[in-house]
């Protein structure tokens, strides 16, 4: 006995850390289910104080926002600063027990997740809605109900060294491919990928061959057929297989890796996002920011990402969160400093006319015509198939890469099917 | 649950003092007794452990965590008790121990076994009121076309009313009357601001019954098909319609249509036709979750490859770490090498880094275009170290014999300084060579105190984690799997993938997968250990 201790304790840790920190407080709830309504009717004391919980990202920019709503309405907010992998996950295992946020800083494509788990309440802009960029709205919509208020809409481009190629006639990404040849340097053009690959950053030249994750309605909502099968995909799986052969796809260069060739000057252009440009101007290189070319034909649409604010359904002050996440975050002073201080172009239209930001202005051309990221839960398992099946057909560990796309197809239908 | 657990558990936690006086107090007077300068340290300890238990009982009790105010009132209890009893030495002993145990070891075990037979995950993740709430909240639709209303809230002796205005002319209603028109009320911006006979809520008291508020329907008419009006932020109103109801004689869900929807066995309410309503909630499955792991075939296929490739990882990761610690250890015991106090602690140095961060300079070195060991130690090779299937083990094996063998080369020097010198010497007397001496002194003596050593490291590398999902991910993938395994995962890496990664989380499942994985390693550690003891009786 005295032995298999640490056995016992080997085994056990690991079982520890499959039921994660928090499950400790969520039973202890579950023992006592009576309290957290009591306090609720006690909570007088708690009003003119929201609770917000944001990530490491976002935290610098909400700062003084939230210090404005302050002094306009005298509503306290505590920022409760959460680690970025961790906040989905958090939010939705605390809401439940009671002590979840009253507040949640997010993008939207967590919006199926929290609504399949009943942790968020919708929200009603009302009139407002009309003034936000409709792909904005819509990202934040599932099952036809708003879950969150956005401010900050963000997507891919091609962004360009001018230093290394001052101009792009290129029409067609193949073009494009010749042209960065022409700059003489170690790579003409990298989109990074990585172990588990990196469907979104091949996004663009996926949707150039027709074939989206999903297929779309008239009004742009994405609906449960897969979209990336038949004929269409498997043109940009051979696609794929092609650039992977070229070696301009490269299944070793992941995002830092990417970003590092750029900044060195390896490459006259890298596909990727706002995120970067910050540090691509810090180093002092002067930038353009470009549609990416059409890989297939049609027009290359990247996925579009929003950030907003969600409300949780537990909050006890509702009518706070409200006030500040449907009147506040939505005029247009405060969507205009959110985009001053974080550099992403406003949800609002109002203040998105005000961007005059070369840099953000090009992001917003490339993304003008894309779609959000779907928002289904399903889509965490859509991503591993995904990208998988990509990196191997561009390292070429995948013989066939129609066959490879096929299979591919085949599982995330399944897992569409059986999570239904 | 937990408070069963709990209470029972700890209640016995100090174990009761044995009847028979202790003789042994060397000489002294114990400092149960004595108020000598360690009675004063122990007051000190004592008060500083009670001060943080207090403190942890007042917040918890502020959040309303009766199992841990529960948890930590036992535990209070039982340190004064232990530390300030004449009758409780063993207690003193054993408490620091067993409160640790409990906090640590049974509580986790225990609720992971608890999960494995419930459905707690993604749309399962609450109770069944919380999923009548949230089913209700998201099934409230806005009218279409219905105009937004700028709102005053009212109150008439304690009961609220919604006040708008409505063709220019100020209404008023309650949760039971509906929308009325109210003579004399006058407005501005189109909002009213004096109702006769109702008081109006200035902004602090809107913010002291914000509950209320939020909850309060007032309906547009008598008919309830037209809606009824409610504000969230106190300042609009909309007229919202409810698309399903709740029974709570039935336990039941309707909508609009008249589909009712029953609670099923696995938390949802489901229709006839078999549509489930999210959320769900956490509910009780029994051994759903384990005979899931066997029937599905999604998980049954990779799984024969994942538990071989486990087997041969943890077996040959214990035998080449061990063998070359062992060699290490033997080499650097002679007497006749110079400067093995140098060379011990040069050994141990991967011993000193934390393995997850290893692990990632290891991925970096071995990434087969810019790593440094293609780019410079093999002039610019692309030999696909992490991508290649078969590389891929090889790989993952050598970089976890970089992290184990100082352990083992530790343990080996230990254990081999430990062997007495005069064994030895008669060995050589009686004419053994070197070798013969190795093999037949120093190995079986050494087995006995590092066999049952191995048996944990196979143990801790059956679930060694942190190195496949730092250096690999379990990468590369096989081609076409149902789920997204690859050739160098392991059992707990396959359930963190299946449980976690394919996006929808299954807490459940988890725990009812790490619960057969700790069956199939407490098994393995059995039989190694009662192998081991024979190696005692030598």
């Amino acid at each position: 006995m005295r032995r298999s201790i640490p056995v016992v304790a080997a085994a056990l840790g690991l079982a520890l850390t499959m039921t994660a920190c928090s499950s400790g407080s969520s039973n202890e709830d579950d023992a006592t289910p009576k309290p957290s309504a009591a306090a609720t009717t006690s909570a007088p004391a708690l009003s003119g104080t929201l609770t917000m919980w944001v990530d490491e990202t976002r935290i610098d920019v909400m700062k003084p926002i939230v210090a404005e709503f302050q002094e306009q309405t005298g509503i306290k907010v505590d920022l409760v600063q959460k680690v970025s992998g961790d906040i989905r996950t958090d939010f939705v295992k605390q809401v439940p027990t009671g002590q979840g946020p009253d507040v949640v800083i997010g993008a939207h494509d967590w919006t199926g997740e929290f609504v399949n788990n009943g942790v968020v309440a919708p929200i009603e802009l009302g009139d407002k809605a009309a003034g936000f960029a409709s792909s904005a709205v819509q990202a934040f919509t599932y099952d036809g109900k708003l879950y969150g208020s956005p401010y900050a809409i963000e997507n891919i481009a091609l962004v360009r060294n001018n230093k290394l190629l001052p101009e792009t006639k290129a029409n067609s990404f193949d073009d494009l491919i010749a042209e960065g040849k022409t700059a003489k340097v170690k790579y003409p053009v990298v989109i990074q990928q990585g172990d588990a690959g990196d469907a979104y950053h091949l996004y663009p030249l996926q949707t150039s061959f027709d074939a989206p994750i999903f297929t779309q309605t008239a009004d742009g909502s994405y609906t449960n057929e897969l979209g990336l099968g038949g004929e269409k995909g498997e043109a940009f799986a051979k696609y794929l297989a092609k650039l992977g052969n070229e070696k301009v796809l490269l299944a070793t260069l992941d995002g830092d890796k990417a970003k590092q060739a750029f900044l060195d000057g390896q490459t006259p252009y890298i596909v990727t996002g706002p995120w970067n440009t910050t540090a691509f101007k810090e180093a002092g290189m002067d930038i353009s920011v470009l549609p990416v070319p059409s890989a297939g034909g049609s027009e290359a649409k990247p996925f579009v990402g929003v950030q907003g604010a969600f409300i949780s359904s537990k909050s006890k002050n509702p009518l706070l969160a409200n006030e500040f996440v449907t009147n506040f975050l939505t005029t247009e002073k405060v969507q205009t400093e959110l985009y001053k201080a974080g550099g992403r172009l406003p949800a609002l239209t109002a203040s998105a006319e005000q961007v005059d930001d070369p840099v953000l202005k090009g992001f917003n051309e490339a993304g003008a015509t894309g779609a959000p990221m779907p928002s289904i839960p399903e889509m965490g398992a859509m991503w591993a198939f995904w990208g998988t099946t990509e990196v191997q057909i561009i390292s070429g560990q995948a013989k066939d890469p129609v066959k490879a796309w096929d299979k591919m197809v085949t599982n995330m239908q399944d897992a569409v099917d059986g999570t239904k | 649950m937990s408070q069963q657990t709990l209470s029972t558990d700890s209640a016995g936690a100090p174990p009761a003092p044995p009847p028979r006086p202790r003789p042994s107090r060397s000489g002294g007077v114990s400092h149960a007794r004595d108020y000598g300068r360690g009675f004063w340290v122990k007051v000190i300890l004592v008060a500083l452990i009670d001060a943080g238990a207090v403190y942890g009982i007042l917040s918890a009790a502020a959040v309303s965590q009766w199992g841990i105010v529960a948890f930590l009132v036992v535990v209070l209890v039982a340190v004064n008790w232990a530390y300030f009893s004449r009758r409780a030495l063993p207690a003193k002993y054993l408490l620091p121990g067993l409160v640790f145990l409990f906090a640590y070891v049974i509580f986790a075990a225990a609720y992971t076994g608890y999960i494995a037979f419930t459905n707690y995950g993604d749309g399962h993740n609450s109770t069944q009121a919380d999923a009548i709430e949230a089913i209700q909240i998201q099934s409230e639709q806005r009218v279409e076309g219905s105009d937004a209303y700028p709102v005053t809230i009212v109150s008439q002796g304690g009961e609220l009313g919604l006040a708008v205005v409505q063709d220019g002319q100020v209404e008023v209603g309650t949760a039971d009357q509906p929308l009325e028109p109210v003579e004399g009320a006058t407005e501005a911006d189109g909002k009213p601001s004096e109702v006769p006979g109702w008081d109006v809520l200035n902004f602090a008291s809107i913010a002291q019954q914000q509950d209320a508020i939020v909850a309060l329907r007032v309906p547009v008419s008598d008919e309830p098909a037209d809606g009824s009006l409610r504000t969230q932020d106190g300042s609009t109103a909309y007229i919202y319609q409810s698309t399903m109801t709740y029974d709570p004689a039935t336990d039941t869900m309707t909508d609009a249509d008249g589909t009712v929807y029953t609670p099923d066995d696995h938390g949802s309410f489901r229709a006839p036709d078999g549509t489930a309503l999210t959320p769900g909630w956490k509910v009780n499955i029994g051994f759903e979750n384990f005979t899931r792991a066997f029937t599905d075939s999604r998980i049954s296929g990779p799984f024969i490859s994942i538990l071989i490739w486990n087997f041969v990882f943890a077996i040959l990761s214990v035998a080449t770490t061990f063998a070359l610690g062992l060699f290490l250890a033997v080499v650097f015991n002679d007497p006749r090498i110079r400067g093995r106090k140098i060379y011990r602690s040069l050994l141990i140095l991967p011993y000193a880094f934390p393995g997850f961060l290893a692990a990632l300079v290891w991925k970096g070195m071995l990434n087969p275009d810019f790593g440094f060991i293609n780019e410079t130690l093999l002039g610019g090779a692309s030999i696909p170290w992490l991508t290649d299937p078969t590389l891929a083990k090889v790989s993952v094996l050598l970089v976890n014999l970089w992290l184990g063998f100082p352990y083992m080369f530790l343990v080996c020097t230990g254990a081999l300084q430990s062997i007495p010198g005069d064994v030895l010497e008669s060995a050589r007397m009686d004419g053994a060579s070197a070798g013969r001496v190795q093999r037949s002194i120093v190995f079986p003596l050494l087995m006995v105190s590092v066999a049952p050593l191995l048996v944990a490291s196979f143990a801790f590398n059956f679930n060694n984690f942190s190195l496949i999902y730092m250096l690999t991910g379990g990468g590369p993938n096989f081609e076409g799997t149902p789920i997204v395994v690859g050739h160098t995962d392991i059992l707990i890496s396959m359930v963190y993938s299946v449980a976690f990664e394919s996006g929808v989380k299954q807490y459940g499942f988890a725990s009812a997968l790490s619960v057969l994985i700790f069956f199939i390693v407490g098994a393995i550690s059995w039989w190694g250990f009662r192998r081991t003891r024979r190696l005692e009786e030598l």
